[in-house]
Order: structure tokens, then C-alpha cells, then sequence
């Protein structure tokens, strides 16, 4: 069974670039892989210009869809000055870009007791003093390949205000480029986290969750999680479609997606 | 332009005034501030705090070509010029030395300016111009302590206030909002309010400052002396406009061990510790804000005995 899982697991994250036949593509861009140069087709991702260019990504790949943020890529293109970031997975080749992969973004994470700890800035600066060192430059922001205002949540964090960091911090997804670029060496996505976690602890537990929590304690689910977990890939896949359609979430153009990379039977 | 927003359009008014609070003032001194806008309520003006601000920089640099340290400020005055004002006040006197002495250092010379706001290119530039303004500038020259002392609801008849300086209020000189060495701005707020000024010479020396985290003793000593030299002359409170100040001011009235850095006054500084109050809570406790809404029970050392003793509630 476990291998099974690892096997499905291995197949979704194969190349999605082979099989293209090179007299397909009218355009094509040369970009600098940690310096090599490679020609690539125009119209790519930069994950899959690099898995083009014949590297196999062991790790610095995940969900292939900006969701995971394992991608990190540090860049610069031709003709301009300023270091960039994104997510290889999320972002078009250009020509003459040099790039390379940060696959981990090295941070000192402290461990802590949350249900020891005060929900407060206090706490923030007991765990992240260098927090303090922040100058403002705002380069966290400028990095983000999320948007976020990250400056902001260091400096809601500076004061104490858990609510608005978690808020503003909702969406990162800890691919670490922050972190890397910051000249105060904060761990941004650490912080938040901490601080997510401090005013969800401080949050009243709603009434919802707690007749959920009490219906999984009363085994209300097993008898349908059993069946799920006996159920072959295809029926799953089947399930998965059906469950979409009824919520109308998924188009069935996009249903077809559902079996892998886009060759669906759609 | 990522970091950009359109700056919510702000009506003039003369009685709104942009208003910079500071870290501090969010977390360990929010009585300092919920104070501060219950009184200027009270006295027809608004406090109108500045989107998106961020820390000042906490303590100005003195380096004259580290320009990032100056980020942080200007970074502010952009905020300001994106309400369409030019006045920015601030209650703590840290933010308040920082800011000020950034918006000079910017001023003095274009190029300064013109790199830091080449480094910000996601922001519009700043043109120059903020005025930073401590509140006790604008208590004293805009509102004026008579028109104070026509909205006083609780004359502080009988109670004996030691203004405390400290540092960042006064010098250096060009930034002082007063003498640096004879200072008389909190004096005279406090008797405009019925209370009774004690005078300290160490009313403008320096609490120890920062120096409370690696050489607490050095901290410890000051705040002795500064402490000392008031109670012996009466004083019933202290009051101040810098946090850490107050927490100096407080904590090593309370901390006092047998450590050797402790001076000849210590015992009997401790033995009655005198408490340690902002000086919007002043304000606004003689304005009539109610005592429950001025922070009082944040204090280390509890003003409320000595308030009621002498004021009466």
C-alpha cells in the first residue's frame, strides 16, 4: 500500500516538459542555468525550462502550482541591475535571465511550548529579538512572489499586534526568499508563524470545532474514511470529479486536469 | 507598484493632527496613548494616526553615512505627505528625537535625500518638509495651557508632580522643544492643571537608557538618584514622555538588591516608591476622562493611591 502511494506520489511529479518535439516550438529564449547557457522554448515556466535543460529536480519542486512555495528562484535579467525572486514554477522564462534554485532557505527555528508561551509581542522578541533590527527597507516585500506586505508584518509584530501579522501573513507559503534577502537576518516566515499560532491559540475555540472535534472522538467518520481508503485510483479519481462538479468548482474542462499534467482524457 | 495605495483622501482640518505612535505605545505603554486621545478629545482635537507607519528606527544614528538608518523615518514622512499633511506629532520622545533629527539630517542635503529615495523606488518620492512635533509642543503653542486649564474637570489641587526630561526631549539643543538645561514646558502643564511642580536637578539627566539591558547597575544608579532627589523634595508622582524611561524609572525602583551598585538612597526609595505616570495621564485624568480608561492599572507601581489621596477622585 505504502508503495503504491509513493509510486502515485513519484508519477505527479514527473517532467511535464517531455515528449514536446523540438520542431514544435517557433520561439525559443536562452537563459543561464548557475551560468551554463541553455536554449530553451519561449513559452515555459522556469521549472520546466530547467527540467528542459535536463536537470531532475530531487527537491526545489512540489505542487507545480504556486502553492507549496519549494520552488525559490533567485534571477536577474539582462540589462537590469536589480536581483529578483519568484517561484520557478510560476514564472515565464526571458531571455537572457540567469537564474539558479534555492531549494531551502537555511533559518534557525526555535521550538517553544505555545501553551506556555504569552499571546504577545513580548513573546515575538523573546523567540526573534533581531526582529527589532528591522531598518525598514522594505527588501522582504520585494521579494515576496506572494504579494505580501511582509515589512508591515514585522513591523505589526514589533508592536505586539499578532492579529495583523497573522493577517497579513495568511498567504505565505515559507519558500524562505525573505529571509535570504533581508540585510537585519530575520526569519520573516518563522515569526508569523509563531504569531499565527499565538493569536489562534488566544482565539476563543468556536462552537463548530468543538462538535467536530467531539463527532471524530465519537467515531462518527471512520466508516466512510474505511471505504475511501479501500477504494481503487480510479474510483477516486471518480469521486474526486463528481465531489467538484456538485460543488461546481471544477468546469469539466478543468476536470480532465484531474488525471495529470493537462493530458487528461478531456 | 507592489507596496503602493492609494492614500485614503483626509479632509484639512486644523484640530486633526497626523500622529505617529510609536511600537511602544501599541504594546507595554498603551496607557501613554489611550490617554493622550482621550485628552485631545476633550480638548476638541484628534489624533489621527498615520497608515502603515512603521518604526522610527528606535535610536537616531549618528552616523553621517549609514543613510539606511534613515529609511525607516523618511519612510514615515512619506506616509505623512500621502495623507496631504505636513505636521506629524508623536508622545513618545524617542520617536519623537528620531524623527525629528532625520527629517534635518534629510533637509540639510538633497543628496542624502535623493539616494534614500532612489532606494525606495516602490514609494513616491519625499519632497521635504514634515514638521515632526512632540504633543507637548502642541499643548503648549497650539492649544495653549490657559485654554487647558478652561476644560479642567479635576484640578489636581494638593498633588506634587516631578517632571521628569530625561534626554531625548531636550537635546540636542537644535531638536530641544525647550531649554535643554533649565526645561519648564511639563511645569508649567502641571500647574495650568492645579497640581504642584517639584523641581529635581536630575529632572534632565539621563535614566540609563539602554544601558538597563547589559549594565543594569549603571541604570540602577541613575534611576536612584533621579528618584531620590525628587521624593526628598515631596514629589507624590513622577511623570514622563519616553517608555523606557518609565521603565527605568519604575523597575529599578522596584529591583533594587543588595547589589553594589546600588547608591546610599536606595533603601529609601524603595521603601516608598513613587509612581511613575505619563503625562497624557495627567492630562486627561484632570480633564475628567474617567480613571478607568487612562492605562492606570499598567503602571508598575500603582498612581492610584497617591491620586485619590491627594486629588480625591
Amino acid at each position: 500500500m505504502g508503495q503504491e502511494i509513493m509510486e502515485r506520489i513519484r508519477e505527479a511529479n514527473e517532467a511535464v516538459i517531455t515528449g514536446i518535439d523540438d520542431a514544435d516550438i517557433k520561439h525559443w529564449v536562452t537563459i543561464y542555468i548557475m551560468g551554463k547557457a541553455y536554449r530553451v522554448p519561449a513559452d515555459i515556466t522556469l521549472m520546466q525550462a530547467i527540467e528542459y535543460a535536463g536537470y531532475r529536480f530531487v527537491r526545489g519542486a512540489g505542487c507545480r502550482a504556486g502553492f507549496c512555495g519549494a520552488c525559490a528562484t533567485v534571477y536577474r535579467t539582462a540589462g537590469d541591475w536589480r536581483l529578483k525572486t519568484a517561484l520557478a514554477c510560476q514564472t515565464r522564462v526571458e531571455d537572457g535571465m540567469y537564474l539558479v534554485q534555492i531549494p531551502f532557505a537555511p533559518a534557525e527555528k526555535p521550538t517553544y511550548k505555545l501553551e506556555e508561551e504569552e499571546p504577545s509581542g513580548t513573546t515575538l522578541l523573546k523567540y526573534f529579538p533581531e526582529i527589532a533590527r528591522c531598518v525598514a527597507c522594505n527588501t522582504c516585500t520585494k521579494a515576496c512572489p506572494q504579494d505580501l506586505e511582509v515589512m508591515d508584518a514585522i513591523q505589526a509584530a514589533l508592536r505586539g499586534d499578532l492579529k495583523a501579522v497573522t493577517e497579513l501573513s495568511f498567504d505565505c507559503i515559507q519558500c524562505g526568499l525573505c529571509s535570504i534577502r533581508c540585510p537585519a537576518e530575520i526569519v520573516h516566515y518563522h515569526v508569523a508563524q509563531l504569531a499565527r499560532r499565538l493569536y489562534g491559540r488566544s482565539l476563543p475555540v468556536p462552537g463548530h470545532v468543538e462538535e467536530r472535534v467531539r463527532e471524530i472522538e465519537e467515531g462518527k467518520y471512520e466508516e466512510e474514511f474505511e471505504r475511501i481508503m479501500s477504494l481503487g485510483r480510479e474510483e477516486i479519481e471518480e469521486l474526486y470529479k463528481k465531489e467538484q462538479r456538485e460543488k461546481g468548482g471544477l468546469k469539466s474542462r478543468d476536470a480532465s486536469r484531474v488525471t495529470r499534467n493537462g493530458q487528461g482524457e478531456g | 507598484m507592489k507596496g503602493r495605495r492609494n492614500p485614503s483622501p483626509i479632509t484639512h482640518h486644523p484640530s486633526r493632527i497626523p500622529y505617529f505612535p510609536g511600537c511602544a505605545l501599541k504594546d507595554q505603554a498603551r496607557g501613554f496613548e489611550r490617554a493622550a486621545q482621550a485628552a485631545m478629545e476633550r480638548l476638541g482635537y484628534e489624533l489621527a494616526e498615520l497608515p502603515r507607519w512603521n518604526c522610527c528606527g528606535t535610536v537616531y544614528s549618528l552616523s553621517s553615512d549609514d543613510l539606511m538608518r534613515h529609511v525607516a523615518p523618511v519612510r514615515n514622512f512619506i506616509r505623512v505627505q500621502e495623507m496631504g499633511e505636513r505636521k506629524l506629532v508623536t508622545l513618545c520622545a524617542m520617536c519623537y528625537n528620531t524623527l525629528r533629527r532625520s527629517a534635518d539630517f534629510v533637509s540639510a542635503d538633497p543628496e542624502r535625500l535623493r539616494r534614500i529615495n532612489a532606494f525606495m523606488d516602490e514609494e513616491d518620492d519625499y519632497a521635504g518638509g514634515v514638521e515632526v512635533l512632540h504633543l507637548l509642543q502642541i499643548l503648549r503653542d497650539a492649544i495653549t495651557f490657559e485654554e487647558i486649564e478652561a476644560k479642567v474637570e479635576r484640578p489636581l489641587y494638593g498633588l506634587k508632580v516631578a517632571p521628569y526630561y530625561g534626554c531625548m526631549l531636550l537635546r540636542p539643543r537644535e531638536v530641544g522643544i525647550d531649554d535643554p538645561d533649565a526645561p519648564e514646558v511639563m511645569e508649567l502643564l502641571v500647574e495650568y492643571l492645579g497640581a504642584e511642580a517639584v523641581d529635581s536637578p536630575h529632572k534632565v539627566e539621563c535614566c540609563g537608557a539602554y544601558q538597563t539591558v547589559a549594565n543594569p547597575g549603571i541604570a540602577r544608579e541613575r534611576v536612584q538618584e533621579i528618584v531620590w532627589a525628587a521624593a526628598r523634595r515631596g514629589a507624590d508622582v513622577i511623570i514622563t514622555s519616553c517608555p523606557l524611561c518609565t521603565y527605568n524609572l519604575e523597575h529599578h525602583q522596584l529591583s533594587v538588591t543588595g547589589d553594589k551598585s546600588s547608591t546610599r538612597h536606595a533603601s529609601r526609595v524603595t521603601r516608598h516608591p513613587i509612581p511613575v505616570l505619563y503625562f497624557t495621564q495627567l492630562l486627561a485624568y484632570a480633564l475628567g476622562v474617567p480613571e478607568g480608561e487612562l492605562g492606570f492599572e499598567d503602571a508598575a507601581i500603582d498612581p492610584r493611591p497617591a491620586l485619590s489621596q491627594r486629588v480625591g477622585g
